[in-house]
């Protein structure tokens, strides 16, 4: 069997990468900026209607929150978060919605492969890392607040 | 006003997160790791407190702010009950949303299929 050099592989590597087409990256940061911009403003009405239903002001982020990911729940379940996602990049990724379409998105993919190790195991591909290094960071913020407090 | 603040510092930071995923080799998952420990360190430095201030749902709603949400649950936390807050505040307070968002991904998993 033929088997290329390292000196080939790496110089195939880099014509691969010269193939690649240009980031359009103006016009990505655009989309990111627009997309992130417009569901923080979906948020912001959320949370000034829970505000004039009474809920205080410092306790409506979380329920704000929560309406967001149901929305975002169903709309990746109708397949519109996908072009949400699509236009929008990490203007979509980044804001809670995001973090709920990584819940939903492969856990209805992955139905096929089971209940247990596709939907149950899938559903924190993504959310499963975030969750994990929120609290470990969260944890040791916590842990030097305690000892500074003291 | 608030909308405006909350489409700039909401656009902002989706900008920030577009930026890293364009120039460097993290993939969309590194990026919305590194922003919820970024803020959640940033929160600890009392920092995001300033930002949630100014942007409100523009910075609550961002993973940046589930990582604050974390740190302020906390720190709440332990104010109240000690020591054993730095390990029960975290999830208390964000239990809300991860609830939800596990209830709503088996739920929508069960009544929809994939598109295409």
């Amino acid at each position: 069997m033929l088997k290329a050099s390292k000196k080939e592989e790496k110089r195939f590597a880099n014509m691969q990468e010269k193939r690649k087409p240009p980031v359009p990256l103006g016009s990505n940061l655009i989309r990111a900026f627009i997309t992130g911009g417009l569901i923080c403003v979906v948020g912001q009405a959320i949370m000034e209607i829970l505000k004039m239903l009474g809920i205080p002001p410092d306790g409506a982020a979380g329920p704000t929150a929560a309406i967001l990911i149901v929305i975002s729940a169903l709309l990746t379940g109708f397949g519109v978060y996908d072009d949400i996602g699509r236009f929008g990049g990490m203007g979509a990724a980044l804001p809670i919605t995001g973090f709920a379409n990584a819940i939903v998105s492969p856990a209805m993919e992955f139905k096929r492969e089971g209940f247990v190790l596709g939907l149950g195991a899938r559903m924190f591909t993504v959310a499963g890392p975030v969750l994990v290094y929120g609290l470990v960071t969260s944890t040791v913020v916590g842990f030097f607040y305690y000892l500074l407090k003291g | 006003m608030q909308f405006f603040w909350a489409f700039v510092v909401g656009g902002i930071l989706a900008v920030l997160a577009q930026l890293i995923v364009d120039l460097t080799k993290l993939t969309s998952a590194h990026v919305m790791v590194l922003f919820v420990s970024s803020g959640a360190v940033l929160s600890g430095l009392g920092i995001y407190k300033y930002i949630v201030s100014l942007g409100g749902a523009g910075a609550t709603v961002p993973l940046p702010g589930f990582g604050h949400a974390l740190v302020e649950g906390i720190v709440k936390a332990i104010d109240k009950d000690g020591a054993v807050g730095i390990l029960t505040g975290g999830l208390t307070a964000t239990s809300l949303g991860i609830t939800v968002a596990i209830l709503m991904g088996y739920i929508i998993a069960l009544l929809f299929n994939p598109k295409g």
